[in-house]
């Protein structure tokens, strides 16, 4: 029906269907506004059910007691020192490992887009880093502990080729620092994804006019390429935080339960060894919730500018 | 100039062995589980235990459901949107983005307490229950990856021009969908179905929480109970990673003006760019 | 005495050479442009002037002063790119600001500064503007003012109009000039355009296949094209290969037709040579002047507003002509013999 309405309907002088004038039997057309609705019914159904419905249940959640009362007491709680440090934790090694991977990342991109290397090179890491960047999880961990774990390979090279103990060094494989590098697998991939498209956009032309206009090198990339680059750089920062703030499967299969970021945390709570608080459970999903969401929106921001910029 | 182009060959070769020790530092370790000789028994063992295949299949079998089901629900949707209701896309592609800003374990805590027992759906009370719960879980996370190459595939297909060409032809609705959108958008599907399969046939949070026999806390398992399998589990999985990869790119490529190569936005949605 | 001199330049990339022997010198303040088909070297020896590419052979000076090997930054060059190339993260004051900025003056003489080059460019109202918020002829005027900002020494422009509209195209082809003259700046203009070139420039330089053909004024360029390049590429000239009868008296064959040159031709009896003759000097009214004249067919006659351009077949050639328009002016039907008179002064004998 819709189709011969499509083509039967004469075509409505003055463009959109709302002008025709009140009165006339135009009820056809809002009806056929209503049924379009319904197309949208089993996404919204799912959607709501479970994606929206989940997180509004456990955002609500997190402001009553058990009994259903209103209370801060959960957010309060938060506060509570076990849980701060978590989340102290959590933040400074999502810190750590999206510094790392942010600079590692620009590093890598400048050198594969602008170091004048040959072009298969880029091809080969662009499509590695596709790979490397969803190789996260616990194979990741296992690689790692067979790289760098007490017994791993490179460990062993360095004590019996090198004479140099790893370990004995300070180094950890199952420390904060550890965790940091081992992140680093998937963070530097991901920050070359979505750096490089932003390097590819700084124009040859700037250079040459900077140059051109009396510029070194130096005051090119510091006065132009730098900050043409910053929310790029910036948003892909935030981006890499809020990616390692939500890891819990690598944490977990390299540490357990020992290393308490806000994931294991939470994770420990749904599974009942700790204190079961479903209330307080729910105020550390809507702290995570918070970062996580402020710093995606705070990238979509920044990506906007930059494509602005762009044009 | 020769001095940018050292630095850069010093960088790129840096990075090269950060990313390649790993790799065959693990697969030199799963060969030597036999002391003082290479050998495969790690991926001997692997395979000989039934609990790997069964867990792996049970795992491929939640993810190709998952694969469906996000697929039913996005592309019907998307076409429809992109075809009546253009306003509403920037909304979807808020929503589809959501599973990847929430973290994981948000969302199954939400499901544990939303459709426990005391609930009006109460799916996680049976093994039936539990097992639909984390289908529909992976299906969730899997919106992002397939709403975004569906909605790609779209963009290069012009459905708007193809539909009114196939109306005009007196095709009904249904014979569009299922006879001109639908094997025009296959490449895009599979694209995007390849990319949902690398990422959830090793997840571990829903599974384990949802506690289903899947394969990440197989995974788990093993890591605590053994000491090279691990490692062998661990080349297994990056080789199927690449594989889910590789396959994806090829039909991410699949339509001619796709243009698709080496561009992120297949491989990460978020750096989806306006790609002329 | 010349300012910019570029001697035997040469530019190959790998086997590949792009600019041959190229040779020219340009006075102080004297507006000098390219021109030429695509890819016959225009931006290479643009950019070599500009130190973005090293000559594979060849000098260049400025000022008396061997600048070959000198790095683009010290060279004192203001450049003006076809696609603006402003920095996107600066304000339109900030871009005009740069070149003096990097070069280190102080507050106040930049701001000055400033200011003169966005009253120069009429802009002084956008001065806060980013260029992602203004119109492309606008980001150009900036880019223009950018450049010339630091006073630089030469000026040099790579088809900066031909990513704009045709009307500001023509508006702004005349500021960039009248600004030329008034700072009296030594300018290269880059151009794949005839109009723009014969309506700007001092001189012009046609380049094909890496070599300047021709160098000359746009009056002689357009009237005396020196090769038969130069005079299929500039202006709308006719060709007509021609049998020569006398070289000494300069009688030739068109056709059947015959007629008698002003000079005396350098070649022998039977050989072919081409000849010129543009559209605009002859006429086909009664009455016409001219001392020789030419008797074809018409093969077509097109109506362009002011003008009326005619073609006809003499012998093996097509001669078009242009007649001005006017009531009692008939266009000539088609498959009608018609005569075109002209002067004789006005075929110009080409070289290959
Ligand atoms: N970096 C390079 N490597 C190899 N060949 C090049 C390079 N740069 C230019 N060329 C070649 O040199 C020739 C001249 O190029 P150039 O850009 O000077 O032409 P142009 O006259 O400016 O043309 P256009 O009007 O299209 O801008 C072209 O054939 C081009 O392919
Ligand atoms: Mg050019």
């Amino acid at each position: 029906m819709t189709v011969a309405n499509d083509i039967l309907s004469p075509p409505t002088p003055g463009g959109s269907a709302r002008s025709a004038p009140a009165g006339l039997p135009g009820a056809q057309v809002p009806r056929r506004a209503n049924w379009a609705w319904l197309g949208l019914l089993p996404f919204a159904f799912f959607a709501a059910l479970f994606l929206i419905l989940p997180i509004v249940y456990l955002v609500t959640g997190a402001f009553q007691t058990p009994d259903g009362a209103f209370t801060f007491d959960n957010l309060i709680a938060l506060t509570g020192s076990a849980i701060a440090a978590s989340y102290m934790l959590s933040i400074k090694l999502s810190l750590v490992s999206a510094l790392f991977g942010a600079v590692a990342g620009l590093l890598l991109s400048w050198a594969l887009v602008l170091g004048g290397l040959p072009r298969w090179v880029r091809g080969a890491f662009v499509t590695f880093s596709g790979v490397a960047s969803n190789f996260a999880g616990i194979p990741l961990a296992f690689a790692f502990i067979a790289t760098l774990g007490r017994l791993g390979i490179v460990t062993v090279l360095m004590r019996d080729v090198f004479g140099f103990n790893l370990y004995g060094a300070g180094f950890n494989l199952f420390s904060f620092w550890g965790l940091a590098l081992t992140y680093l697998y998937f963070q530097l991939p991901l920050m070359v994804l979505i750096i490089t498209p932003a390097l590819d956009g700084l124009k040859n032309e700037w250079r040459e006019a900077a140059e051109s206009l009396g510029a070194s090198h130096a005051q090119y990339w510091r006065m132009v390429a730098l900050p043409v680059l910053a929310p790029s750089i910036l948003g892909c920062f935030l981006l890499l935080f809020a990616n390692a703030f939500g890891t819990l499967a690598t944490v977990y299969a390299l540490t357990g339960s020992q290393f308490d970021v806000v994931p294991i945390m939470l994770f420990a709570q749904i599974r009942g060894n700790v204190l079961y608080n479903p209330n307080l459970g729910y105020a550390l999903a809507l702290g995570m919730i918070l970062i996580a969401g402020f710093s995606n929106i705070l990238y979509l921001v920044l990506r906007s500018r930059a494509e602005r910029w762009r044009a | 100039m020769k001095i940018s182009r050292i630095v850069a060959l010093i960088i790129v070769l840096i990075a090269a062995s950060f990313f390649l020790v790993p790799l065959y530092a693990t697969f030199q370790f799963s060969l030597q589980m036999l002391r003082g000789q290479w050998s495969l028994q790690a991926y001997r063992s692997v395979f000989s235990d039934p609990q790997f295949l069964s867990t792996l299949s049970y795992s491929a079998v939640a993810s190709l459901a998952a694969i469906v089901i996000s697929t039913l629900i996005i592309v019907p949707t998307t076409y429809w949107v992109r075809l009546k209701m253009p306003r509403v896309k920037p909304f979807m592609e808020f929503i589809t983005l959501l599973p990847l800003i929430i973290p994981p374990i948000v969302i199954v805590f939400g499901y544990l307490r939303l459709y426990g027992s005391d609930s009006m759906l109460p799916l996680t009370v049976s093994t039936a229950g539990t097992n639909v719960m984390l289908v529909i879980g992976y299906a969730t996370l899997s919106l992002p990856y397939v709403f975004r190459s569906v909605d790609n595939g779209m963009q290069t297909l012009d459905i708007r021009t193809l539909t009114e060409a196939a109306e005009i032809l007196g095709a009904s609705r249904a014979t569009i969908i299922f006879r001109v959108i639908l094997p025009n958008l296959r490449a895009a599907i599979v694209s995007g179905a390849f990319l949902t399969f690398s990422i959830s046939f090793g997840e571990f949070v829903f599974a384990s929480l949802l506690n289903r026999p899947a394969f990440g806390p197989y995974l788990v398992q093993i890591g605590q109970d053994r000491a090279y399998e691990p490692a062998a589990l661990a080349v297994l999985s990056f080789a199927l990673t690449w594989a889910c990869m590789v396959l994806m790119q090829i039909f991410a490529n699949a339509k001619p003006g796709t243009s698709a190569r080496r561009r992120p936005a297949a491989l990460f949605p978020f750096a989806r760019r306006k790609t002329a | 005495m010349s300012f910019l001199t570029i001697t035997k330049a040469s530019k190959s990339y790998g086997a590949n050479t792009v600019v041959r022997e190229f040779d020219l010198s340009v006075g102080k303040g004297e507006f000098i442009s390219f021109l030429g088909p695509s890819g016959c070297g225009k931006t290479t020896v643009l950019r070599m002037i500009a130190g973005f590419e090293t000559p594979s052979a060849g000098r260049i000076t400025i000022d008396n002063r061997d600048v070959t090997l000198t790095a683009p930054n010290r060279r004192r060059i203001g450049m003006v790119f076809q696609a603006y190339a402003l920095f996107p993260n600066m304000t339109v004051a900030d871009n005009v600001a740069f070149g003096l900025k990097v070069a280190g003056a102080d507050r106040a003489t930049i701001d000055a500064r400033v200011k003169e080059m966005l009253a120069l460019i009429h802009l002084d109202h956008l001065a806060e503007r980013y260029p992602y918020q203004m119109s492309g002829g606008q980001q150009q005027r900036v880019a223009l003012a950018r450049a010339l900002a630091p006073k630089p020494q030469v000026l040099l422009l790579d088809e900066p109009l031909s990513a704009l509209d045709a009307k500001i195209r023509v508006s702004l082809r005349e500021e960039i000039r009248a600004i030329q003259k008034q700072l009296g700046i030594t300018t290269v203009f880059v151009t794949h355009d005839q109009e723009e070139a014969l309506s700007i420039s001092d001189r012009i330089v046609v380049m094909n296949g890496g070599r300047a053909d021709q160098i000359g004024t746009p009056f002689e360029i357009y009237n005396q094209p020196a090769t038969r390049f130069v005079a299929s590429f500039v202006g709308t000239l006719n060709l007509i290969d021609v049998t020569v009868v006398d070289p000494a008296t300069g009688l030739v064959k068109i056709g059947e037709q015959t007629i008698a040159l002003k000079d005396v031709l350098a070649a022998s009896a039977g050989q072919t040579v081409t000849l010129a003759l543009r559209p605009e000097s002859g006429s086909i009214l009664d009455g016409a002047r001219g001392d020789t004249a030419l008797t074809g067919e018409v093969v077509s006659s097109n109506f362009l507003g002011s003008v009326v351009r005619t073609r006809m077949r003499v012998g093996e050639s097509l001669i078009s002509f242009d007649m001005f328009n006017s009531p009692g002016f008939a266009p000539p039907a088609l498959g009608e013999r018609v005569t075109l008179r002209f002067s004789a002064a006005d075929l110009l004998v080409i070289r290959d």
